[in-house]
This record gives structure tokens, sequence and C-alpha cells, in this order.
């Protein structure tokens, strides 16, 4: 910052402004004001500028009275400022943590108020002051252009070639190439050192725990389902059994492995009476009109759980793909491109849901190796 | 820098007046960093007034308040995904598994005294801190301040936008509940939808499979350290470049494009200013008192098989959310390799789009216009139609982007199926902007005619006079000089400077295609606009018709006032 500043001061650019009225009859507009300033007329303008204006003395400029008043109530307000701000801790250790006020909670509420209140008036009182006491002289500083002066570029540039000069690295050009080559190399191991982020995603973006034989429960109490569980038009939340069995009283999903793997294998189960499916490549991968969808929507991952009986839509309430679960799941309306996977079902000896395998592709958001095997 | 220190010190050990009580450690200060140069600068620097430049200021508060309340939640916030049965105060989830973040959250919400207004004042700051941002740049916009010498602020405070978005994003996902877990998912899928790298940098960042234990982790540590130490020292930065490039003023009477007229930092601004720091820091406290936010105990803990219906990001995000479910399906597979533009489009490109077009827009107006001198006063938005009307276009795609991000609450609050809605949405992104452009141009040069009309005829009084023959005409009141001069203070574009689109046959010279694409253009800009009068002009007109009047009566000089917020004669 190599500029001085220079200061007119307070007061020094009050000019008298006369009033020479413009755009009327009798104004005379292209003569500059004269105020001891600015004088000159901009080359194209119309009217010159008059300079700043009289400085209007304020209430408590010229009052005494008016003066002690506005400092008095000021002052009233950073002392009310005060006596919130002991109250906020007063309400700490007195209102209980849990006592209900006006439908909300007493404590945040009290806290909140007086905390609020009291910063609020020392604001208010600030402000007050300044506007009010402080002096309101405008004060006019002059600008200097953002750059350096010309001189100062030029040494500056000297300086900078003088040393580029002596270090040699313009000339030597074996050391600048080694030293360049070395730094830039650097950058990998930034790179490398990231690699443990995360796996590589492998097949794990294809599978889920589904598989030949796994039941499909029902989402709440892990019950198994049979057909009889689920009735017409109806729409249940489902899950692989395996979510709810248990190995020596430990579940055999917990966690984050089950919520991982809660990402790809959630289902919806409708039943619809076998004529209103439409497409027949889906009824036959249901028993008796039981169709079973992947609950995780393959445009960005929400599970999707509006469901419209008339329409036989299962709607994603994150942005609205609509899919048509009498036509295999196909895309109705928005932005997801592919029909929501299908899991094919069969029944067990003693009559339960289960899967027949894995859905027959990658369930969930698209991702750029989708198509490869 | 060094001349200037060991001046300073010498002056010091020769200084001879006492200041009072601050003498003693002021001198022990100045002994040894030699600060004394640089406050005698700065103590009594000029800031010019303005209620839009509070706008910026709003934001810096709003970040103080994150700070403050963000050091306090961090004392009890676990970022862990470690599994626990709650046991805690709130009844509804006791026995529930839940991830120790989202306990915590919980803990704080119920069992830390102060910890829920801490975590309201600090999501409400959030809101208000990108808000003001997003007006303080329109402001900024609208009225050309990032012209020369202040874009590189332009382009810092883009910058502090972008990362303000992400840090609140991050902040949004730290409690884990089921809303933040959803606004993850779809995080998620934004980052497979990335050509042909998608799928590993998902993998990556979560740390294997989607949702995994260590993004929350990770985010957090981005959330406390490294975005905040990015953001303070950007907007450190943004200080250094307003105090060196000094604030722009609005032109009016004495302020000229070299000079600054307001009042000093000490004592005037430092009581505004820190006064409305109080303001904000209570304002949000209030709302942390009064109002709800993020009510994350009735989210319950995330799981990915269940969604609250109409879950709604921040606001900020709206737009976002809102793109994604504008787009159509547009997916195509080519050698294998998958590329989900439905989603890249409005997910990932759409952001950049944005923040490429307004990084680059300072510099495709200084290069249509030609002009590259310093400004340093404002403009209003009349007086550069093209700007305000790309400004407003911009605003009518934002704001329907935001619409479409709402269209299922929009849907079932006025029975309007949202295939209906999103359809018009889908044609409106196109049209509404070309319209509003259109619409917005044709405003502002009515009101440049307004302006002219103004300086050339004066006010109109709604005094309807008759004259002698039965002729009714309103009275014109004349223009304090005061007035006028704030109507016609601005610069008048050079739109001669530029060579024209064709050559004097009246071809297109084949050389110089870049120059006449940009004489087109700088004619598209400027063309149409009402110039302020011209000082013959202005001779003209008063030449004309009004020699009759008789002298005013309502000398409106006597009432001018200083001037408003717009640069214009403030009257009572
Ligand atoms: C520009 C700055 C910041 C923004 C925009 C921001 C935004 C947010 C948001 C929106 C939340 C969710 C709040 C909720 O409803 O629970 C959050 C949570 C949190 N933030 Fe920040 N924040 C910022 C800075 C900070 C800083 C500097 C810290 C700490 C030093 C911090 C610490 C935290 C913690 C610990 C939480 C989790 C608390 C909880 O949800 O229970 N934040 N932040
Ligand atoms: S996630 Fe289902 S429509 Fe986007």
């Amino acid at each position: 910052m190599s500029h001085d500043e220079h200061r007119t001061g307070e007061g020094a650019t009050e000019g008298g402004t006369g009033s020479h009225p413009v755009g009327g009859a009798a104004s005379v507009p292209a003569k500059p004001v004269h105020d001891g300033h600015r004088v000159e007329l901009r080359v194209g303008d119309p009217v010159a500028d008059p300079g700043l204006g009289t400085h209007e003395p304020r209430p408590t400029d010229i009052d005494p009275a008016a003066e002690k008043r506005a400092e008095r109530q000021i002052s009233l307000l950073f002392a009310i400022s005060a006596l919130l701000t002991l109250g906020f801790c007063v309400a700490y250790f007195a209102i209980p943590r849990d006592t209900e006020f006006a439908g909300t909670n007493a404590l945040n509420l009290t806290l909140g108020v007086t905390l609020g209140l009291a910063l609020l008036l020392i604001g208010i009182g600030a402000i007050q002051w300044a506007k009010t006491l402080m002096d309101d002289h405008e004060m006019v500083e002059m600008r200097h252009g953002s750059s350096s002066s010309a001189e100062d570029r030029a040494e500056a540039l000297a300086a900078f070639e003088q040393g580029a000069d002596e270090s040699g690295f313009g000339r030597r050009s074996m050391l600048r190439g080694t030293l360049l080559t070395s730094l830039g190399v650097l950058g990998l191991p930034a790179v490398v050192l990231l690699a443990d982020l995360g796996p590589l995603p492998g097949d794990d973006p294809r599978k889920t725990v589904w598989a030949k034989g796994v039941h499909v429960v029902n989402d709440v109490d892990g019950k198994k389902l049979r057909l009889d569980d689920i009735q017409f038009g109806q729409l249940v939340n489902g899950q692989p059994g395996v979510f709810f069995e248990t190995e020596d009283g430990e579940p055999l999903y917990e966690g984050t492995e089950l919520l991982n793997a809660k990402a790809k294998a959630s289902v919806v189960l409708v039943r619809m009476v076998p004529d209103e499916i439409v497409n027949a490549g889906s009824a036959a991968k249901g028993v008796e009109g039981v169709l079973c969808f992947s609950k995780i929507c393959p445009h960005l991952g929400c599970p999707i759980s509006l469901w419209e009986q008339q329409t036989k839509n299962l709607i994603c309430p994150c942005h609205q793909s609509t899919f048509d679960l009498a036509d295999g799941g196909s895309v109705v309306f928005g932005p997801a491109k592919r029909a929501v996977a299908q899991l094919e079902l069969g029944l067990d000896e003693e009559g339960y849901l289960i899967a027949m395998g894995d859905f027959p592709e990658p369930v969930g958001p698209s991702f750029p190796e989708f198509y490869q095997d | 820098m060094s001349t200037r220190i060991e001046t300073e010190g010498s002056s010091t050990a020769s200084t001879k007046r006492s200041y009072g009580p601050l003498a003693g450690p002021t001198r022990w200060i100045d002994d040894r960093i030699g600060l004394a140069g640089l406050a005698k600068k700065q103590m009594r620097k000029v800031f010019p007034e303005h209620w839009s430049f509070m706008l910026g200021e709003i934001a810096l508060y709003s970040f103080v308040v994150l700070l403050l309340s963000g050091v306090f939640l961090s004392l009890w916030f676990d970022p862990s995904m470690v599994e626990v049965e709650y046991q805690g105060a709130y009844a509804p989830w006791r026995g529930v598994h839940m991830s120790t973040a989202y306990a915590s959250s919980l803990d704080l919400s119920f069992e830390v005294r102060g910890g829920l207004l801490m975590r309201q004042i600090h999501h409400w700051a959030a809101t208000l801190f990108l808000a003001a941002m997003l007006v303080h740049m329109l402001r900024v916009f609208f009225t050309g301040a990032y012209r020369k010498p202040r874009e590189t602020n332009w382009l810092v405070g883009l910058a502090l936008l972008q990362l303000g978005i992400v840090e609140g994003f991050a902040g949004y996902s730290l409690p884990d509940d089921l809303l933040s877990g959803t606004g993850l998912r779809i995080a998620e899928g934004l980052m497979r939808s990335i050509p042909v790298v998608g799928t590993y940098i998902s993998f990556f960042v979560f740390g294997g499979e989607f949702p995994g234990s260590d993004f929350i982790p990770r985010i957090y540590v981005a959330h406390v350290l490294l975005i905040p130490g990015i953001l303070l020292g950007l907007i450190t930065f943004h200080m250094l470049l307003l105090v060196y490039n000094k604030h722009t003023q609005w032109p009016g009477p004495g302020r000229t494009n070299d000079n600054v007229v307001g009042y000093p930092l000490l004592p005037v601004y430092m009581a505004k200013a820190g006064g409305f720091f109080f303001v904000v820091f209570g304002v949000t406290a209030l709302m942390g008192a009064l109002f709800q936010i993020n009510p994350v105990w009735a989210f319950g803990p995330y799981d990915p098989s269940k969604v609250t219906a109409g879950s709604q990001p921040d606001w900020y995000m709206g737009w976002l959310d809102g793109a994604l479910r504008m787009m159509p399906a547009l997916e195509f597979t080519v050698f294998d390799w998958t590329f989900s533009l439905n989603v890249f489009l409005p997910g990932v490109a759409l952001m950049g789009l944005l923040f490429g077009v307004l990084a680059a827009y300072p510099f495709v107006e200084q290069w249509v216009t030609g002009d590259k001198r310093e400004h340093h006063l404002l403009q209003r938005p009349r007086n550069a139609p093209t700007r305000t009307a790309f400004g407003v276009a911009g605003i009518t795609a934002y704001g329907l982007l935001w619409i479409s991000g709402g269209n299922d609450i929009i849907a079932t609050t006025f029975g309007v199926d949202f295939y209906t809605i999103t359809r018009t949405l889908r044609i409106l992104i196109f049209v509404a902007p070309v319209l509003a452009f259109i619409v917005t141009k044709r405003i502002c040069i009515g009101l440049q005619r307004q302006s002219a009309e103004t300086v050339l005829h004066g006010r109109e009084s709604g005094i309807i006079m008759r004259s002698p023959d039965g002729a009714y005409s309103e009275r014109h009141v004349p223009l304090a000089p005061e007035a006028a001069y704030a109507l016609t203070a601005h610069d008048r574009p050079d739109v001669a400077a530029l060579p024209p689109a064709t050559d004097h046959n009246g071809v297109a010279a084949p050389h110089n295609r870049v120059q006449h694409a940009r004489a087109r253009l700088s004619r598209f800009w400027y063309a149409d606009d009402r110039q302020k009068p011209t000082a013959d002009e202005l001779e003209q007109a008063h030449a004309h018709g009004h020699d009759d009047e008789p002298a005013p009566e309502l000398d409106s000089a006597q009432e001018f006032q200083g001037v408003n917020e717009l640069g214009l004669p403030r009257r009572h």
C-alpha cells in the first residue's frame, strides 16, 4: 500500500452551494457551479457537479438537552442489555431442561430470547450512538489508481530480472529441467497417497444379498411372507430375511454393513390381479400376481415409496420418477432412465415367498461401467 | 515497505506528545511491529454509506456467528458412525440403534443446556450467510461494482459463495438423520454420474459403498477445519482488497470517480458496523429461540430404505434439486460406457456452468464494451440495460429451477399434478429468461427516458395549468442542480470507439471476424439505450417551450436535503 491518503479533512469540503435550478426556465445549465472544489464540467455532461451539500445539524448537535436525552436513552439500552444477559445466566440454572412453554422448550426459548435481545440492544445502542452523537460531517478521501507507479513497476521487474539472472535459472537448462521434473513428480505421491481412501469398486455395485432361497420378509418385524399376507392393490415393504437372522445370538448384519446392504437390497412387493399386469415377462417373474421390485430408485437411489393404487404407479419422492409396476416397472415419467429392477420370486416348500436369485442388473443409480460385465 | 518502517521507527522515538493511558501500550507494540504507519492511515479511512453496502456485512457477521456457534457444537458433537443403542432423553427413539453422530445430535438438542439454541442459531446463521452472500453478489452485479479494478474481488466472492454452499451441505450432512442421509444418497448418485471415473470417485469419497462409515468423519474435518480455514483466508483477502481498492460509491454531488465521500472508520463505522454485528447475532439468536429449524429428532436416524415424503434440502440447494427434477431421462451407452446426462448435466455441469458464466461475465463485458477504465462509481441498474436484463434473465432461470425443486409441494398445495408443472417448467426454463431479458431491457430504457425527461424538463409537479388559449399542460418543477447532476453523473458509453461491423463497402471485412462480432455485440449492448442528455440538448430544452412560463415559485433547490440511496436528491 504505497499510496498516501490525502484527507480533505472534516467539514473542509462543505461548499456553499448556491441554488441554481436547471431544467426550468431560469437556469444556465452548462455553466459550472463554483463551490471551491470542483468546477470543471466534464466533456459531454449536461450538468456540472455542484459539490457536496451543506451539513445539516441534527437536534443533538445544537440542543444540549437533546444531546443529554440521547445519551441517557442509549445508556438505558446498554443497561437493559446487561440485565438480560444476567437473566440468561439465571435461566440457564433455574429452568429445567424439559419444561414446556407455549408448545416449545422453555429453556431454549428463555435463553434465546434473553441472549438475542441483549445482543440486539447492544447493536441498536451502538448504531444510535453513531447516528445521533458522533460527528456526522462527511469526509472526503481521494482515490489513487489501483496500480503501482510506472517506476515501481519497472523497478520491480528489474529486480526480478536481476534476481532471475543471478540465479541462472534461465541459462542453466539442465538444472532447471531436473528441478522442475523433481518438483512435478512430487505431485504423484499427493495423489498416490489417497489411493487408500477407498477400495476399488470391483463387483460391489452389482451384487446384493439376494440369492436363491433368501426369504422376502416384512421390513418392520422380519416375518416371512405368504401370498395371502399381501392384499390385492397393496404395497408391502420387504427386506431379505438374512437381515433379521442371527448366529449364536449375534445378528448376521449390523451397523454399517447392514446399512450398506440395505441401500441395495430393499424391495417392495405388490399384488395385482394377473389380468392387470400388461407385461407378460414381468408377470412370469412373480407368483400369482405378487411381484417384487427394488425399492432403490434407478435415478439417484432414493427409496421409492409413493404408491398410486389406481394407476399401479410407484413414484419416487425425490424427483418424481414414476414407474409402472403393471408394466415391469418401466419409467412413465421423470428423470430416471431405466426401469426399476425386478426380483424373481418363488415359494419355498412351506409356501413362504423367496427370491429365485439376485437382481438381473445392478440396482440404484447408474454408473459408468453399468452395462459392462 | 522497509523504508516506511524505518521512518516510522524514528518518528516514534521522537514523539514528544503524550496520549494519555494509551501511550505506554501503543509505544510497546509499535516499537516491535511498527503498526503506527498503517494505523494512522486506516483508522480514519472513509467509507461511503448506503443500505445495500450492508449485505456483505450481513454475510461477514453471520460467518462470525457460525464460527462461534460451531465451536460450541463441536464440543459435544461426535462425528462417529459407531452404532449405539439410544438411551437418552428423547423417549421416542429409546432402544433404537443409531450412529453416534445422530445420538450426539439428539444429546445436543435435549441434554446440553443451550445446545438446541446453538444448533438452531448455527443453522439459521448458515441460511442467512448464504442468502446474504447471494443478495450481496446480486447487488455487486446490478450496480457494476465488479468492474475494473474489482474483478479480482468478484472472483474471490464467487469462490466464497461456492465454498459456502459446500460448507452448508457438509454441515447439513453431519447429524446423520434421515433427511441428511437422503441428501447424501443423492450426492453419491451425482458422483457416480461423472463420466468414466464416477464409480471410483464415489468409492474413494465414501470409503467404499454408500453409506459406509467413513464419510461423516471425513466431511466433519472438512466442515470444522478445512473449509472454514479457507473461507477465513479468502474473507480476509476479500476485505484487504476492499480496503485497498476502496469502496465504490453512488455518484452524486461531490462524489466523483476520484474520491470517496463518507464517514471515518473510527469512530462512526466502528460503532455502526460493530453495532450491526450485534444486531445480526441478536437476530439469529432470536430466530434460534423462536423458530424451529431442522428438528433432527423428528426425522429419525438414517436408514437407506426410508424417506420422508416432501423432504426438502436447505434453500440454497433447492435449485440443483429442481434441475434434477426438471431434466428429461437422457442416458446412453457408447463403447460400454454409460453416460447419465440426466444426472450429470443438472447435478454437476450446471453448477460449473453457472459459476463459469458468473466468473467470465466481467471480462466478457469489458471485452464487448472496450471499457478498460477504472470505475469507482456505481451504476444504477437502468443505466446498464443489457447487464440488468442478463441479470434478471439469470434470476428468472434460477427462480424456475427453485420452483421446480418444490414441484411436489406446489402440486399438493394447488391441486395441480406435478407432471403438468414439470412439463410447463421444461418449456419455461428456455422461454422465460428470454422474455425476462427483453422485458427488462425495455423497462430499463423506459426508465432512462424518464430520467432524461426529468433532466430536460424538470419534475412533474402534478399541477395542471390552463393556458390562455385553453391548452392544458402539466407544470414542471425545475430540478435542483444537485438532483440534475445525480441523474447525469454516470459515464456515457463510448459506442463509437469500436470498429464498424462492416467495411466502407458494406461488406464484412474477412480478416477481422472477431472485431466484427465484438462490434455487433457492442451495438447490441448499447444501441437502444437512451443516453443521458447532452449539454446541447439541455440548452435546447430550455430554449423551447418554457420561456413563456413565469419563474418557478416552487424552488426545489431549497428542498434539497442531500442524496438518498439511489443518488437521487432526498426531499421532505
Ligand atoms: C460457513 C460456515 C458454516 C456453515 C455454512 C455451517 C453450516 C452447518 C449446518 C447447516 C449444519 C447443520 C446444523 C443442524 O441443523 O444440526 C452444521 C452443523 C454443524 N456445524 Fe457448521 N457451519 C459452518 C461452520 C462451522 C464451524 C466453523 C464449525 C466448528 C468449528 C461448525 C461445526 C458444526 C458442527 C459440530 C455441526 C453438527 C452439529 C449437529 O448437527 O448437531 N460449523 N453446520
Ligand atoms: S432419486 Fe428417484 S427420482 Fe431421483
